[in-house]
């Protein structure tokens, strides 16, 4: 056996494979497993409850209760989780006890990534084989295209979970690169199960808010609400069909409520915008905030009750005409030795 | 067990590598090409046979007796359990070269070679590993045509090498050179099924040596 002659522990790379303290033995970590299964069963006894239906939120509670702690940081805490959690995943050694390494690519220093990138081009022989055989048989080509806008591709840190292994930026980008040549051949079909593994799905935003659908009240009259905030102002609206246009805010009509021009056209907008002006009534509530701040609020909730009358392509004209995003704006905090948030105190020469 | 390891070196062609190819074999994969005549090495100059309009042409007789005893190496480190590692940085072939090795049984290496592989083993891999016994190049240079800087570490490392010399490539340090081609995809393809042949060859012997042995 060689003898690792003058190498400090600087020189030694944090590598997978190398033996000491932070290597994880397969044995270790199922004792860790064993111990943390009596642990549980333990605790459970403690807080007296039944050891077979403790669950993990369980064993979080009995932990924040049998050892409070103030500290900010949540990841500081006690923590009682299952050892795969806590133990990040890593390589055992990689080769038998003649040393001859498991996996063909071993030399190559990152098997994992390699041997990826050896199945995916195998994938695209296989592509280009069986479209070589379409054409000598005369037959014509599968022309679908695959639905390009709602899937995208794994990040580079979800491919490096996934092969337990450090991934390099060009390393990455070479293997997504080879994956797009992959899905524009045409005859992409047999191997769409492994394209699978490395797309992902990324739902429309839209598709996320529900929009409730209308509600009816005794005459029949279809009306929606909605919620919205401003700065301090909360602001709920209910917005009723078959209206002459009229809006009262607090049981108060808008022209005594809002005497200023600029808040009562704040309100309009949004029917302004679908081109509803005469045909909907509102009612709104609004407390907090200031006179701008109210208006805001009852824009954006007003907008949200409207959702529910107009179609989906008319809520994404709102959307991106910005009524349907809350303005996150709020009053900034006085920073010392300054005398405002950005001012500063004046600047005296001498 | 001594007796299995002493056998084989007794006769100059024990696993019989010599059937498995033909000059005809050779001369239809077009080995026998090689690069235009100023693209020549100094050092392959003893191993062309001649030059037809500016193209060199390798000597299949030389070819011949090389790759003999190259195969014949490979079978007798294969025989005794040796690891062998497929290196090539040609990109066309890197598939085939990976799937090969696989089907040997065997180690492939056809990417970007770190420096410190051969050299400095034990800090990269980590202590205890076993460094290959063989290294088989199908291509000795690296994409950017000079030599690659593998024959030189295993030349520091003590591992032997097999390799397939082209006319634009420097023989000098590999310890089993194999004049011909290294471009044309007949020729990989050739040698690749020779190499697979000779090791699962020499790899079916010692199991059923190891067999006889037993039943005594």
């Amino acid at each position: 056996t060689l003898r690792l002659v003058c190498t400090t522990t600087a020189v030694q790379r944090k590598n997978a494979g190398a033996s000491g303290p932070e290597k994880y033995t397969e044995a270790f970590i199922k004792k860790q497993i064993e111990e943390f299964n009596l642990g549980k069963r333990h605790l459970a006894n403690m807080m007296g409850e039944d050891p077979e239906t403790f669950t993990q939120e369980d064993i979080d509670r009995a932990i924040a209760y049998l050892f409070p702690s103030g500290l900010f940081d949540k990841q500081a805490r006690p923590l009682m989780k299952h050892p795969t959690e806590v133990f990040p995943e890593q390589r055992k050694i990689q080769w038998g006890e003649d040393g001859r390494p498991f996996h063909f690519l071993f030399y190559t220093g990152k098997q994992s990534y390699y041997s990826l990138m050896h199945e995916t081009y195998e994938k695209l022989l296989n592509v280009q084989k069986h479209q070589d055989q379409l054409i000598a048989q005369d037959l014509p080509l599968p022309n679908e295209k695959r639905n390009l806008a709602g899937n995208r591709w794994l990040t580079k840190i979800e491919l490096e979970e996934m092969l337990v292994e450090k991934v390099s930026d060009e390393d990455y980008s070479r293997f997504i690169r080879l994956l797009q040549k992959l899905v524009a051949l045409p005859c992409t079909d047999i191997e769409e199960k492994y394209i699978q593994k490395f797309s992902k799905e990324v739902p429309a935003q839209l598709q996320k808010v529900v929009i409730e659908p209308l509600q009816y009240d005794e005459q029949g009259v279809a009306f929606s609400t909605g919620e919205g905030k401003r700065k301090t102002a909360s602001a709920t609206a209910v917005v009723y069909d078959n209206g002459t246009g009229k809006i009262t805010v607090n049981g108060i009509d808008i022209l005594h409520y809002f005497p200023v021009l600029q808040d009562r056209e704040q309100l309009l907008f949004p029917f302004q915008f679908l081109g509803r002006i005469g045909k909907h009534d509102m009612v709104c509530t609004v407390s907090g905030g200031g006179r701008s701040a109210q208006a805001g609020a009852i824009r954006l909730a007003s907008a949200k009750a409207l959702r529910s009358f107009v179609t989906e392509k008319e809520v994404e004209f709102m959307r991106q005409a910005g009524l349907l995003t809350d303005d996150p704006r709020v009053k900034e905090r006085k920073k010392p030795g300054q005398e405002g948030p950005r001012r500063k105190f004046t600047w005296k020469k001498r | 067990d001594d007796k299995l390891l002493t056998e084989p070196l007794k006769h100059p062609d024990f696993f019989n590598v010599k059937e498995l190819f033909t000059l005809k074999d050779l001369f239809d994969a077009r080995v026998h090409l090689g690069h235009k005549k100023g693209c020549r090495h100094r050092f392959m100059e003893p191993y062309i046979f001649g030059c037809r309009l500016d193209q060199d042409i390798i000597d299949l007789d030389q070819t011949m007796q090389h790759l003999q005893l190259a195969l014949n190496f490979t079978a007798h480190v294969a025989y005794r359990g040796g690891i062998i590692l497929f290196v090539s940085r040609k990109r066309q072939f890197c598939h085939l070269v990976e799937s090969t090795a696989r089907a040997c049984g065997e180690y492939a290496h056809t990417r970007f070679w770190q420096g410190g592989l051969l050299t400095n083993a034990h800090v990269q891999f980590g202590p205890g590993v076993r460094l290959p016994d063989l290294l088989v190049f199908l291509s000795t240079l690296n994409n950017v045509f000079e030599p690659h800087v593998a024959i030189r570490d295993a030349a520091k490392v003590n591992i032997p090498t097999v390799g397939v010399v082209d006319t634009n490539c420097n023989p000098c340090l590999i310890t089993y050179p194999i004049p011909g081609n290294d471009d044309s995809p007949a020729a990989v393809e050739l040698y690749c099924k020779l190499f697979r042949m000779t090791i699962i060859r020499a790899k079916d012997r010692r199991r059923q040596s190891e067999a006889v042995e037993e039943l005594r």
